[in-house]
C-alpha cells in the first residue's frame, strides 16, 4: 500500500537531505524507512515530488530545520539522511 | 465516497446516526499541534474548563462548557493535536475512538470544531478528510486570520464551504475575532457536512493532492513566510548567539526560581505562620489544637510554601512554550541530551525539576516519544529540587565548616551543595544511560520538531494554566500531605499515659523509629532520624520539621539547637551517608503519585521508587564506612 522505500539497490548513490546546507533547496525523491515512519513525515510534508529547503540548524549541524510545505520542522541527522533527494539548487559556496 | 481500509471502526458516511441523543451533547475540537486550537478552547470556555485524564491512559481530557447567547450551554472538549486520523500513537487514538464514539465514557459528540491554520492551509486541509468522512456535522475553522491578513494570504471562503460541503469561519482565536461565528454554529442547525468529493483517507499522498485542488477552488493564496520568524530564528538559532542566548534562558530560570521566589516564599510563610499563630490564640489549649497547629498548619503550610516557585517556574515555561522559543531551545539542546539516549524534548523538563518533580514530570507531556518520556519523568527526581534545599542547608550547616575553599570565591559549605547537585546529576545521567541502552531503548522512532512561528504570549492563557497549575498543586497539599502529617501527630501522641501524650520514645511513632533502626544503624543513623526518614516519604522536607519536633525543639526559631543535638546524635559520616540518601531517594508522595497518574499504573513508580531506594542506600552506606 505504501511503498515509498525508494530503489533499495543503489541507495547510497542518492544525495540525501544530510547533503544539503542552509539555503540548498532540492526536491523529495523518496523515504527509505519503515512504512509508519514514512507516513508520519508525509503527513508533515514531506511528500516524493515536494520542494525542500534547508534551513537553520542546531550547533554542530544537527538537528536541522526543512521548510517544507509551509512549515518549518526539524529532523535530526539520523532520519534525513533516509530521505533521498534531487537537489535543485546548491547556494553558490 | 470514504474508505478506510484496515480500520477496526471503519467510519460509514452514508448511515444515519442520531446526532442529538441525551447522552452525547459534546462538541469536540480537533487539530493539529500550532493550529491554536488550545487557544480557542479558552476563548470559548474560559474559567469553566477542568482538565482530567481519561481513565487508563495518560492523555489529558480537557473540558469545559461554552455559554451560547441564549444561555444554553454547550460542553467542549479539546481533544490532542494530531495530524492525521490514522491512530499510532495514544493520543490519536483517544481521538479516534472520541470521535467515533468508541469511548463509552464520553460518548460520539454531536458536532466537531475543526481547527486549521489557515497559514499553511493546504497541508492543515489534510486532516479535514478523514474529519469529514465522520459524517458528524463539522464548523471547519481557519486559525490565525491576522497572521494570513499581514502576511498578504488570501483565500475564497464562500468556494471552499462549498468544495467541503460544510460551514467555514476565518477567525483569530488570539485577538478573539470571529469567535462569534463559531457561537452561531453550536447555536444552530448543524448539519451534516457533505463533501464534494473525499480522497482515499489512507493514500497521504493522494489526501495531500486532494487537500492542494480544493486550496485551489477555493483561490487560496499562501502567504509570505513570517519575516519576523525568520529574523528571530536569525538570532536564537545563530550558530554562536543561539547557544549563549539559550544558557541566558537557563541561568535566569534558575536565577529566579531561587532568588526571586524566596521573598515570595517568606511571605507565604509569614503569612501561615501569622495565621497559625492567631489560630493558636483563639483556640482553648488543646489536643485539637496541638493537632492543627503542629500537623495540619505547620505541616501542610510547609509545603504550600513552594507555591510560588512552582507558579513561576510555570510561567516561564508557559513563555517560553507559548512564544514558540521552546522548540528552538529543544533543538539546541538536542544534541546534547542525545549523548545520554534522550533528546531535544526532554531538557525543559529536566531543567524545572529543579524546582520541582511534580511539574517537571506533567512537563514531560511535550515528549511524543513515549519511551522517551519514560524515561525523562524516571530521572527527573534525580534532579536537586528545592524540596532537598532545607535538609541539606540544616546538614551541611552542622556538620561542614565554614572554610574557604577557593579563596574568598568559594567555601566548603557552597562546595558541599554543589556537590550535592552534581551527585543528583550524575545519577540521573547513569540512570538515563542505562534505561536508554535496556528497558527503553528506542526503536527508530524518528525524532521531529515542528517550528512554530513566534507569537506573543496571551495573558489569558497564562494565567489559565496558572490556575490550573496551582489547583493541581494545592489540592495535593491538602490530600495527601495533609493525611501524612495528621497521621505522624496521632503517631506521635499515642498511646496515651495517664491522659498525656507519651515520651517520644514510647509513642507509636518512636516504636516505628526503633523499628527500622537495625535496617539503618549500618548507615550511621540513629532511630530519631528514622522516624524523619519515614516522614519523609511524604515530602523531603518534613525530616527538619519531625526533627525539631523530636529533638524537642523549634526548627524555626532554634536552629541553633536542632544542629547541636545533630552534632551529637551523628556522625560526621553518618551525616554524609543522611545528605547521600537524600541525594538519590525518591521520598516525595507528590511525585510517586503524579508518576502514577503520568504512567497510567503503579508500575513505573514502584521500579523507580526501588531503584532510587536501592542506590540511595548502598550510597549511603557507602559513604559512611569510607568517611567513619
Amino acid at each position: 500500500m505504501l511503498q515509498l522505500s525508494g530503489n533499495k539497490v543503489q541507495p547510497e548513490i542518492l544525495p540525501t537531505l544530510v547533503d544539503l546546507g542552509r539555503g540548498d533547496a532540492a526536491v523529495l525523491q523518496g523515504i527509505d524507512l519503515p512504512t509508519d515512519e514514512a507516513r508520519r513525515l508525509m503527513e508533515l510534508g514531506f511528500l516524493p515530488g515536494t520542494r525542500i529547503t534547508a534551513g537553520r540548524s542546531a550547533p554542530g549541524g544537527d538537528p536541522r530545520v526543512f521548510q517544507v510545505d509551509g512549515s518549518e520542522i526539524a529532523l535530526r541527522r539520523e532520519t534525513a539522511r533516509h530521505l533521498t533527494v534531487r537537489v535543485e539548487r546548491k547556494k553558490k559556496a | 465516497m470514504s474508505d478506510c481500509h484496515g480500520c477496526s471502526a471503519a467510519p460509514v458516511v452514508e448511515i444515519p446516526s442520531p446526532v442529538v441523543t441525551r447522552t452525547s451533547r459534546h462538541v469536540a475540537l480537533i487539530g493539529p499541534p500550532n493550529s491554536g486550537k488550545t487557544t480557542l478552547f479558552n476563548r470559548l470556555t474560559g474559567l469553566r474548563q477542568k482538565v482530567a485524564n481519561f481513565p487508563g491512559v495518560t492523555v489529558e481530557r480537557h473540558t469545559g462548557i461554552a455559554v451560547l447567547r441564549d444561555g444554553r450551554e454547550v460542553p467542549l472538549i479539546d481533544l490532542p493535536g494530531l495530524y492525521s486520523l490514522s491512530p499510532r500513537s495514544e493520543d490519536e487514538q483517544i481521538a479516534y475512538d472520541v470521535l467515533t464514539g468508541n469511548r463509552g465514557d464520553v460518548g460520539k459528540p454531536q458536532a466537531i470544531l475543526l481547527v486549521l491554520d489557515s497559514t499553511n492551509l493546504a497541508r492543515h486541509l489534510m486532516l479535514a478528510a478523514p474529519i469529514l468522512a465522520l459524517g458528524i456535522p463539522t464548523l471547519i475553522i481557519l486559525n490565525l486570520a491576522d497572521d494570513l491578513r499581514k502576511r498578504g494570504g488570501h483565500l475564497d471562503l464562500a468556494e471552499l464551504s462549498v468544495q467541503l460541503g460544510a460551514p467555514v469561519a476565518l477567525i483569530s482565536a488570539r485577538q478573539g475575532e470571529g469567535i462569534e461565528q463559531v457561537f452561531e454554529f453550536l447555536a444552530g442547525a448543524m448539519p451534516k457536512p457533505a463533501p464534494k468529493e473525499l480522497p482515499i483517507l489512507q493514500d497521504v499522498p493522494k489526501c495531500r493532492q486532494w487537500a492542494g485542488r480544493i486550496g485551489n477552488e477555493a483561490r487560496y493564496r499562501a502567504p509570505a513566510p513570517p519575516k519576523w520568524t525568520r529574523r528571530l530564528d536569525g538570532v536564537f538559532l545563530h550558530s554562536i548567539a543561539g547557544p549563549l542566548i539559550f544558557l541566558a534562558v537557563v541561568i535566569l530560570v534558575f536565577q529566579t526560581i531561587f532568588s526571586i521566589a524566596d521573598p515570595a516564599k517568606d511571605a507565604v510563610d509569614a503569612l501561615i505562620h501569622i495565621t497559625g499563630n492567631w489560630v493558636a490564640s483563639v483556640l482553648p489549649d488543646s489536643m485539637f489544637r496541638s493537632l492543627l497547629l503542629d500537623g495540619v498548619w505547620n505541616g501542610v503550610g510547609a509545603v504550600v510554601v513552594f507555591l510560588p516557585q512552582v507558579l513561576l517556574l510555570f510561567l516561564f515555561i508557559g513563555i517560553l512554550e507559548d512564544s514558540g522559543y521552546l522548540a528552538r531551545a529543544a533543538l539546541i539542546a538536542d544534541r546534547t541530551m542525545a549523548r545520554v539516549g534522550l533528546q531535544g524534548k526532554s531538557f525543559i523538563p529536566l531543567l524545572s525539576a529543579y524546582a520541582c518533580a511534580v511539574p517537571a514530570i506533567m512537563a514531560t507531556r511535550t515528549i511524543e516519544n513515549k519511551r522517551d518520556r519514560m524515561a525523562t519523568i524516571l530521572i527527573a527526581p534525580f534532579m536537586t529540587c528545592s524540596a532537598r534545599l532545607p535538609v541539606y542547608t540544616l546538614i551541611i550547616a552542622a556538620f561542614i565548616p565554614n572554610r574557604p575553599v577557593l579563596g574568598s570565591f568559594l567555601g566548603a559549605r557552597a562546595l558541599a551543595m554543589l556537590g550535592l547537585y552534581v551527585l543528583g546529576f550524575l545519577a540521573a545521567v547513569v540512570t538515563a544511560r542505562v534505561l536508554k541502552s535496556s528497558i527503553l531503548k528506542s526503536g527508530r522512532a524518528p525524532f521531529l520538531l515542528e517550528m512554530p512561528s513566534y507569537r506573543w504570549p496571551t495573558v489569558q492563557s497564562l494565567g489559565l494554566r496558572l490556575l490550573d497549575r496551582s489547583a493541581v498543586f494545592l489540592r495535593r497539599a491538602g490530600t495527601v500531605i495533609l493525611l501524612v502529617m495528621v497521621v505522624l501527630w496521632i503517631m506521635a501522641h499515642l498511646p496515651l499515659v495517664n491522659g498525656h501524650a507519651p515520651q517520644i520514645d514510647n509513642s507509636l511513632a518512636g516504636t516505628l523509629g526503633h523499628t527500622i533502626e537495625p535496617l539503618i544503624q549500618p548507615l550511621g543513623l540513629n532511630w530519631k532520624i528514622g522516624i524523619g526518614l519515614i516522614t519523609s516519604l511524604a515530602a523531603r522536607e518534613t525530616i527538619v520539621a519531625t526533627l525539631g519536633s523530636i529533638y524537642g525543639m523549634d526548627p524555626e526559631s532554634n536552629t541553633h539547637g536542632l544542629q547541636t543535638a545533630l552534632q551529637h546524635d551523628l556522625s560526621f559520616g553518618g551525616a554524609v551517608a543522611l545528605l547521600v540518601f537524600f541525594a538519590f531517594a525518591m521520598q516525595c508522595i507528590s511525585t510517586i503519585a503524579v508518576v502514577r497518574r503520568e504512567t497510567g499504573g503503579w508500575k513505573w513508580p514502584v521500579l523507580q521508587f526501588t531503584y532510587m531506594g536501592v542506590l540511595a542506600y548502598i550510597g549511603s552506606f557507602v559513604a559512611f564506612h569510607i568517611l567513619r
